[in-house]
């Protein structure tokens, strides 16, 4: 097996029998990168000196008898809204477009002490604000399974890295489910942590009581590698939980025998389309087979859920994109005075989507509005998470379909912003209420494309999230890779 | 429900030099998504206490001890415009 | 038409924490331009705000001295404008659940008490500094500014009044007041030149007896507390001058020239700022923990109300006490009483010749060659008589130019009175035998006789005895 589509699990246990050296893992990734990168245009920079160096530094540490912790020596994808020292960061937008940051985010600092390889940065949507990734300043990313077609977003660049091999793992961020739709979308794993766990020091805010980083994997037990070796309180993020909270491997492997599975009424049927609903069921069968009481559950204020999103997200957008303004970094357009600087930078820079969500943003906040909106949709987000109180204590997890559509067409959806906003109708309830979820493949629609199958924990229920992920993935998990993604594979 | 929006007013708030085309474009967009939006208003509300949010953590603050700062030159070198020690912009109109 | 002014006050005092509000970034006045930042105090994208503890304990101290209800449950909030030296064009303040509220304050101007209402006090953040390029150094004619954002980030405090005050008098006596508060917590140099304690004011008026608030005006600007008096009187007569003539008050904000001695427009603009408030979502809340409240209640020292009522009751006037506190000697004082001085006498010379000192160089109470110990020992060698209380005045002047000790600078001087009976017998003697008439007259009851005599003694000695012995020696020879 060509080293690029071993699992982090593999590749760890193959580095430390000495028959694989990160230096070679690092090979075959570029290698696959370079296969692939032409059509895909998963990353905006790929850092090869300075990966090398770091993998050549791994494999002198291993010689030496040390073991940094499972990810040493793994080459890993950062999406280009992870601040890199000395490495471009850019959110894939013009105004960031050169920035070379003097720190870095503590998530990366975490996988750097564990020995792992940054590979380099990987397109977003701009500013993390879209689910298609053609919101990218520097072009699309494509889907791996169909060039036709987006990988999803924002984290498109890192599930479809992660999906072909260019990368082991890569880290994404989910404000309204963009590392699970891209996940799903491309056929990989991805996952969204409890609000608080993993530091958001040095992720570039979009909407900051939202926001989470969390990891991207080909298996679920690489997930709960990646998500342990970022995890855990950051005295720099005063929203970073402070509290124990279960260790997310010990039940792994128990499966779902006993377990009180819910299915969310209002987000399992109308508008999902006919192949992921029969996926969907598919594995609600094989979780029933295997031991799991299966009910359906209401949930009705999660029917508003996006509309609360569409006003919180871009109120906490407009203030955090207002650093923006061609002071101090990024771009700066002429002006005769500052103001008149900063409004053309900001035209320039901003790009449609987000300069929508900046100003819908800004118009919600305003004098005279906010109750109505802001105010309102805050009160909104209490009653999801009550609603999700209330469920839990009759079922252990939640499942719905990660999206209700497999990738659609590039273009498609661009000419109307409302049509794509309602991709993230299955994924932004968790993000409202802070829960963790993740999205597992689990198998093909008619067109060959992959169909993503998401469950939800209670806040600190990662540990029964990944048991409950971990037997999906054991019965309806997906086998197949994209064509591009083996050695021969590229179009 | 129609819902008013004063576009040019919004764009100078957030500082987003937009033209009058762009203006309009856009104030028909919001228009859209506000409606879609505003159906949160739908939900009775009442005795509901906003969430700002999602953790019930309290007291996160740190010790009043120095850390280290950046290097000025490694800041600096961003900038787009520097002179010396500073950064220099364009002239001020508004206090 | 008799108006009454109604004045608010505005504080903003710059805390002295060794760090920043939001990052540990170091907070010393006048390090290079620009090296002390972050990503925090900078607003680099990722960077994230976590709150300095001792900010905000200093805030509820501040909040306790005032008398005011410390939040059990405290929050902050985004206030969102753009400016170039405010780096993530929103300021982290605090909004509708600041962490004091509903306070006072007690002042009196001289003519009778003031309750000042404290609305607020609440914790924010202070932004980069601007330099304006050319021209006059004003914003209106400069070709460009240059920013440096060492300032970013230190923690202000604001304390806001209830517009309670009713002249420039009041308006000062409060500004000197919360000053000497500030410094006597410790929580702030309180320096107005430097910029470390910031006044605005809020000033309108309306026909005496009435009670509708006038359109009220921000006046900013005033740097010292003579600056808060004297723009207070210009602009409340500027006021009433502008409604005399039958116009309306422009609600605007207004500088102070202290140059010119008025207030000048500021720049008007184009509509009233919205500040699109809401909860700082990188922060949680505060909330007060058992006990803290009693530690810092316990931790607060003598405040200068309370030193005044002290002092007062010692025996001095409310004016030296007023002096002595706000000041800054009272330190002094009490250290001069606290090795034997004499309450009065020590307060005498400290609100007289030392202050008159200060006035005059202009350095701070802490600076001066003097302390207790010397004051008190200055003081002993007039009981003594060893210096005349004159000779004092030079003492006390040669101290204060660094000479030395009282005792020191009396000997290097020559200013030390003899008055030891042995050391004065004999010129007392030759004096006696240098004028048998006058001797002879007294003895025979012309006791006006004795200052001349008295005169020849203290010539004869270079003017260093003390004038009281030798009249004393005089009479005793003389048996008068």
């Amino acid at each position: 097996m060509d080293p690029a589509d071993l699992s982090i699990a593999e590749a760890g246990t193959r580095l430390r029998a000495g028959d694989l050296r990160s230096v070679d893992l690092l090979t075959a990734v570029r290698r696959r990168a370079s296969m692939t990168e032409a059509i895909l245009h998963a990353y905006l920079t790929i850092d090869y000196d300075g990966a090398m160096a770091a993998a050549e530094a791994a494999d002198a540490a291993l010689t030496r008898g040390e073991d940094w912790g499972p990810l040493h020596g793994i080459p890993i994808a950062l999406k280009d809204n992870l601040v890199t020292r000395g490495l471009e960061t850019t959110c894939s937008s013009r105004i960031l477009s050169g920035w070379i940051p003097p720190y870095s985010a503590t998530v990366v600092e975490r996988l750097r002490r564990g020995g792992a390889v940054v590979v380099g940065k990987t397109n977003l949507d701009e500013f993390a604000m879209g689910s298609s990734t053609e919101n990218s300043a520097y072009g699309p990313t494509r889907n791996p399974w169909d060039p036709d077609r987006v990988p999803g977003g924002s984290s498109g660049g890192s599930a479809a890295s992660v999906a072909v091999g260019s990368a082991f793992a890569a880290l994404g961020s989910d404000t309204g489910g963009s590392i699970r739709q891209p996940a799903a979308l491309c056929g990989v794993v991805g996952m969204k942590p409890t609000y608080g766990l993993v530091s958001r020091y040095g992720l570039i805010a979009f909407a900051s009581s939202l926001d989470q980083i969390g990891p991207i994997t080909r298996t679920v037990a690489d997930a709960v590698t990646v998500f342990e070796a970022i995890a855990g309180h950051d005295p720099s993020d005063a929203t970073s939980y402070r509290g124990a909270y279960p260790d997310p491997r010990a039940d792994l492997d128990l499966g779902v025998a006993g377990l009180r599975i819910g299915v969310v009424r209002e987000l399992s049927h109308d508008g999902i389309e006919p192949g992921v609903a029969a996926a969907f069921q598919a594995t609600l069968d094989a979780l029933a087979a295997d031991g799991a009481a299966i009910s359906e559950l209401s949930l009705p204020s999660t029917e508003y859920a996006l509309s609360a999103y569409y006003l919180i997200a871009p109120a906490e957008c407009s203030a955090n994109l207002a650093r923006f303004d061609g002071v101090r970094y990024g771009l700066r357009l002429p002006g005769e005075s500052v103001e008149q600087m900063m409004s053309a930078s900001r035209r320039d820079g901003f790009g449609p989507e987000v300069t929508r969500r900046i100003l819908l943003g800004t118009y919600a906040l305003s004098a005279g509005y906010y109750d109505a909106f802001y105010g309102q949709a805050q009160k909104v987000r209490t009653l999801v998470i009550e609603d999700f109180k209330r469920a839990y204590a009759e079922v252990d997890v939640l499942v719905i379909p990660t999206s209700p559509t497999t990738a659609f067409a590039v273009g498609a959806k661009t000419a109307d912003p409302l049509s794509m906003y309602l991709s993230d109708v299955c994924t932004i309830p968790s993000n409202l209420s802070g829960d963790p979820a993740i999205s597992v493949p689990v198998g093909l629609d008619e067109a060959g494309l992959p169909v993503g199958f998401q469950v939800l924990a209670p806040a600190l229920g990662e540990a029964m999230m990944f048991r409950v992920a971990a037997a999906v993935e054991r019965l309806a998990g997906l086998d197949a890779r994209p064509a591009m993604a083996t050695s021969e594979g590229a179009a | 429900m129609p819902v008013e929006i004063d576009i040019a007013k919004v764009a100078r708030l957030a500082r987003i030099g937009l033209t009058s085309g762009e203006l309009d474009h856009y104030a028909e967009q919001l228009q859209v998504i506000l409606e879609h939006a505003a159906r949160v208003q739908a939900l009775p509300t009442e005795g509901v206490v906003p969430t700002a949010h999602p953790l019930p953590m309290t007291n996160a603050v740190r010790p009043d001890e120095v850390e280290p700062t950046l290097d000025r030159e490694e800041v600096l070198a961003a900038a787009p415009e520097r002179e010396g020690p500073y950064f220099r912009v364009p002239p001020y109109l508004e206090e | 038409m008799t108006y009454e002014a109604v004045i608010g006050i505005e504080t903003h005092v710059e805390l002295l924490t060794r760090s920043k509000m939001f990052c540990g970034c170091p907070t010393d006045f006048g390090a290079e331009p620009n090296t002390n930042v972050c990503p925090v105090c900078l607003g680099l994208p990722g960077a994230l705000p976590v709150p300095n503890e001792q900010a905000i304990e200093w805030t509820m101290s501040l909040g306790l001295a005032l008398e005011c209800v410390i939040a059990p449950h405290s929050v902050f909030h985004r206030k969102n404008y753009f400016y170039a030296d405010l780096p993530k064009n929103y300021q982290i303040s605090q909004f509708d659940l600041p962490l004091c509220t509903g306070g006072h304050l007690d002042v009196d101007a001289g003519d009778g008490p003031r309750r000042v209402g404290i609305t607020r006090v609440h914790l924010e953040e202070d932004t980069g500094k601007s330099t304006h390029l050319g021209g006059s150094g004003r914003i209106h004619d400069a070709s460009g500014a240059l920013i440096d954002f060492n300032r970013s980030g230190i923690p202000l405090m604001e304390v806001v009044t209830d517009p309670d005050m009713r002249t420039p008098e009041e308006a000062r006596a409060y500004a000197q007041e919360l000053r000497a508060i500030v410094l006597a917590l410790g929580i702030s140099d309180a320096r107005l030149e430097e910029g470390s304690l910031r006044f605005d004011a809020n000033v309108s008026l309306r026909p005496a007896g009435t009670d509708t608030l006038g359109t009220k005006v921000e006046v900013k600007n005033m740097n010292s507390l003579r600056s808060v008096q004297r723009a207070l009187a210009f602009e409340i007569e500027r006021q009433a001058r502008v409604l005399d003539s039958g116009q309306p008050v422009a609600q605007e904000t207004r500088h102070w020239d202290e140059a010119a001695g008025r207030t000048e427009s500021g720049r008007s603009k184009e509509e009233s700022s919205d500040y699109r408030y809401f909860t700082e979502p990188d922060l949680v809340p505060l909330v007060v923990a058992p006990g803290l409240l009693d530690r810092l209640h316990a931790g607060i020292p003598e405040l200068p109300a309370a030193r005044r009522a002290r002092y007062v009751a010692v025996g001095l006037e409310e004016a030296a006490a007023r002096t002595l506190v706000a000041g800054g000697l009272a330190e002094l004082f009490d250290d001069a009483v606290a090795v034997g001085a004499s309450p009065r006498a020590a307060a005498n010379w400290l609100t007289g010749e030392i202050t008159g000192h200060l006035n005059r160089t202009g350095i701070e109470p802490e600076a001066l060659p003097i302390d207790g110990a010397r004051l008190a020992e200055l003081l002993a060698m007039v009981d003594a008589a060893e210096i005349s209380a004159t000779a004092a005045k030079d003492v006390l002047a040669g101290v204060l130019a660094g000479e030395g000790s009282p005792r020191e600078v009396a000997a290097g001087r020559d200013l030390l009175q003899i008055s030891d009976a042995g050391a004065l017998s004999a010129a007392v003697d030759d004096v006696l035998t240098a004028h048998p008439d006058e001797a002879a007259r007294i003895r025979g009851g012309e006791g006006r006789l004795v200052g001349f005599l008295v005169g020849k003694v203290m010539k004869a000695t270079s003017g260093k005895a003390d004038p009281k012995a030798v009249d004393a020696l005089i009479r005793d020879r003389t048996g008068s």
